[in-house]
């Protein structure tokens, strides 16, 4: 039983990080109707401003790690929302009106791109990350909780609020559900379509900032291809809850971690990728709309 | 349903023309292994020699693959200072294979047809290690590895060699050490089962351990990338063991060993050469302290050969030599010292003087070839105490 609420909590930490990796993902399609594969790499170059930031916010702030750890936190994600729109300026809006595959394939070369400068510039040895030093609390039981798991709960909790509010209390978020309803009925209604898709990937690109700092928090290596598993994971995630749909997201981002981390206590633990990706197609041939997601369709 | 099958095609698409790629560079290019062999006489009438080395200067090993290959360097720059061999200066041409699989069978193909190499250095891993060795084996060119360890390295063939010591080995020392300082009876076992080298140090070292007495409580297994073991070391403390034997790489083992505190696992952790890197501490920080790992040389050994290495090691890149530095140039040293005896640069005439090498005093311990073509010499174990490496004991069968 101990052994089972531990991986549950393990399992609920990891899907978490997804679940934040996935809302991007998922934000995105809903907009653009488009897999935008740099994503990962965003997250990425998170971890990478918390790791250069880090230690000279926290001398800012010798005695309260908590308030450096948010300022990372909130230069990461200012960082990453401008690279996010960066991108999608320069690489993705003068494809706009071609093929999705030539956009598709664009985001594949953003991605690499990513990657690979991300290796020259950092260096292609894996970095070990510090922000703030990590304690136990031990529960009842012998169950551990870790303060990296809490914040990393916390964290995910007040952004997917902070989130919903944006999305269904502003006035910039309905333009967004009215864009991913129809872009050219939304730009009739005077709705700006440019801003509108900027300011998605803007808040994506910070979602995914936020994602790679809390996941180099809890797992203190990180690399410039650190992001090509966790965003294939969240991928995953994002089409098993349903692409395009927020909730979604984040439901499948922790059912994915959940699965993986009971598969992992198992001794089937290597092939945890592999069910992951049995889920994904599992999920694309008998309920390709997701869990949450609502089957549209397609007009010719 | 239609943009996400265009993703899957696209996606497909691009895998095929990447396989294509990789094969279609291997596949023209392997009727040439007699072109290959004869290279080696066009060698000669050049002013120097040329030793090929293909090794892991970035990607997950990157520290491994630079410090051997700093250690390759410094060595063949002392070789050349001292007139070089066979009045010929030697000319190192070195390529980094990303610590990806698929790199280094390229590479080694490309050093052999191309650059007609006299002989070749590398690598690290044994996956990798394993990968080239054929190749070279098929075109008669001497391998030297400076550090794999997995036996199956050297079965490979007649013209592939090592100059450390063999997971075997290093498997069975581990067990006598978990028996016998760390008293443990029961231990659970973490294998990285894409590393070739994790998975055989893991089998010999249990079946020592099981051999001597000992129980194996649980085996686990990861891949090596992975970030997340929670999952795994909670199945693991459920097994209540009393030593954790980690036979991996530095990075995962500085990330298992904090996330095992962070889960309240108390018990010591131990690993193999795998661990030996400055990052194991930077990764594990506090959590790397009081674990334990072999490894083929300390620093601290006083020996004048040793010193006068580390001295020049420290003088050139400003950090301590570790063991991957010390084998790397050992390997360059065991193979200039072959050439010499040979007489030549001909794939064979350096094969039979490598296989020949007796009482080498190199820098990682005296150096014998055996028939399988692996050195025998001792293993050191190491510990981690105030965030710095320290030596524990040197250990033999």
């Amino acid at each position: 039983m101990t052994e089972f609420l531990q991986q549950l909590i393990n399992g609920l930490s990891l899907g978490a990080i997804y679940a934040l990796i996935a809302l991007g993902y998922t934000m995105v399609y809903g907009v653009l109707r488009f897999i935008n594969f740099a994503h990962s790499d965003v997250f990425m170059v998170g971890a990478f401003v918390g790791y250069y930031s880090g230690p000279k916010v926290l001398q800012m702030f010798p005695n309260w790690p908590i308030v450096a750890g948010l300022c990372v936190l909130a230069l990461a994600m200012a960082v990453c929302a401008a690279l996010g729109i960066i991108i999608e300026r320069l690489a993705y809006r003068p494809l706009r009106d071609r093929s999705k595959l030539t956009v598709l394939i664009t985001a594949i070369g953003v991605s690499l791109f990513l990657e690979y400068a991300g290796q020259r510039l950092f260096g292609a040895d894996p970095k070990s990350f510090k922000l703030l030093p990590s304690q136990n609390i031990p529960l009842f039981g012998g169950l551990v909780f870790s303060s990296n798991q809490l914040i990393v709960f916390v964290l995910t909790v007040v952004l997917l609020i902070g989130l919903r509010f944006i999305v269904f209390n502003t006035k910039i978020g309905t333009a967004m559900r009215a864009v991913s309803f129809n872009h050219h009925a939304a730009a009739l209604m005077g709705i700006n379509i440019d801003v509108v898709i900027s300011f998605t990937f803007g808040l994506g690109s910070a979602l995914a900032a936020a994602g790679g700092i809390l996941y180099a928090q809890n797992y203190p290596s990180i690399d410039p291809l650190m992001g090509v598993l966790p965003g294939l994971k969240a991928f995953v995630a994002a089409v098993l809850g349903g692409i395009g749909n927020i909730p979604g997201a984040a439901l499948g981002g922790l059912t994915i971690g959940i699965i993986e981390t009971f598969v992992s206590g198992t001794r089937w633990s290597t092939y945890r990728d592999a069910i992951a990706f049995a889920i994904l197609i599992l999920i694309l041939l008998f309920k390709p709309s997701g869990l949450l997601g609502t089957s549209q369709t397609e007009k010719v | 349903m239609k943009e996400r099958w265009n993703f899957w095609t696209s996606r497909a698409l691009l895998i095929l023309a990447v396989a294509g790629l990789l094969t279609g560079c291997n596949k023209p290019q392997s009727p040439d292994p007699s072109a290959g062999g004869a290279g080696g006489a066009g060698v000669a009438t050049d002013n120097v020699i040329k030793v090929g080395e293909y090794a892991s200067l970035t990607g997950t090993e990157a520290t491994f693959g630079q410090s051997s290959h700093n250690g390759t360097a410094l060595a063949i720059d002392e070789i050349n200072a001292a007139g070089g061999v066979l009045g010929k200066q030697i000319k190192l041409l070195y390529e980094d294979n990303q610590s990806k699989a698929g790199e280094s069978a390229a590479i080694v193909l490309k050093l052999i047809s191309r650059d007609k190499v006299a002989a070749v250095l590398g690598e690290v891993a044994s996956g990798r290690s394993l990968e080239a060795a054929p190749i070279c084996q098929q075109n008669k060119v001497p391998m030297i590895s400076p550090s794999s360890t997995n036996p199956e390295v050297t079965k490979r063939g007649e013209y592939i060699f090592r100059i450390c010591f063999l997971d075997s080995f290093q498997g069975a020392v581990l067990a006598r050490f978990a028996k016998e300082t760390l008293k443990a009876t029961r231990v659970a076992i973490l294998t990285d089962v894409r590393q070739p080298y994790s998975v055989g140090l893991a089998e010999f070292f249990r079946q020592r351990f099981v051999q001597d007495g000992g129980a194996v409580v649980a085996e686990q297994k990861y891949s090596g990338g992975d970030k997340d073991f929670n999952a795994v070391l909670t199945a693991t403390k459920a097994a209540d063991p009393q030593a954790i034997f980690v036979p991996g790489y530095y990075t995962e083992a500085g990330l298992i060993a904090r996330q095992a505190r962070q889960l309240g696992i108390n018990v010591p952790l131990f690993g193999g050469d795998g661990w030996e890197s400055p990052k194991l501490i930077e990764i594990g920080g506090a959590a790397v302290e009081g674990t334990y790992y072999s490894t083929h040389y300390s620093p601290e050994d006083q020996s004048p050969v040793v010193q006068n290495f580390v001295k020049k090691y420290q003088e050139r890149y400003k950090e301590t030599p570790d063991a991957m530095a010390a084998l790397g140039y050992d390997s360059a040293m065991v193979l200039a010292d072959a050439i010499k005896r040979a007489g030549s640069t001909e794939g064979p005439k350096i094969r039979d003087a490598l296989a020949a090498t007796k009482d080498f005093h190199g820098v990682t311990g005296r150096t014998m070839i055996d028939a399988e073509r692996n050195a025998s010499k001792p293993a050191v174990m190491v510990t981690i105490k105030d965030g710095k490496f320290k030596y524990v004991e040197t250990l033999s069968l």
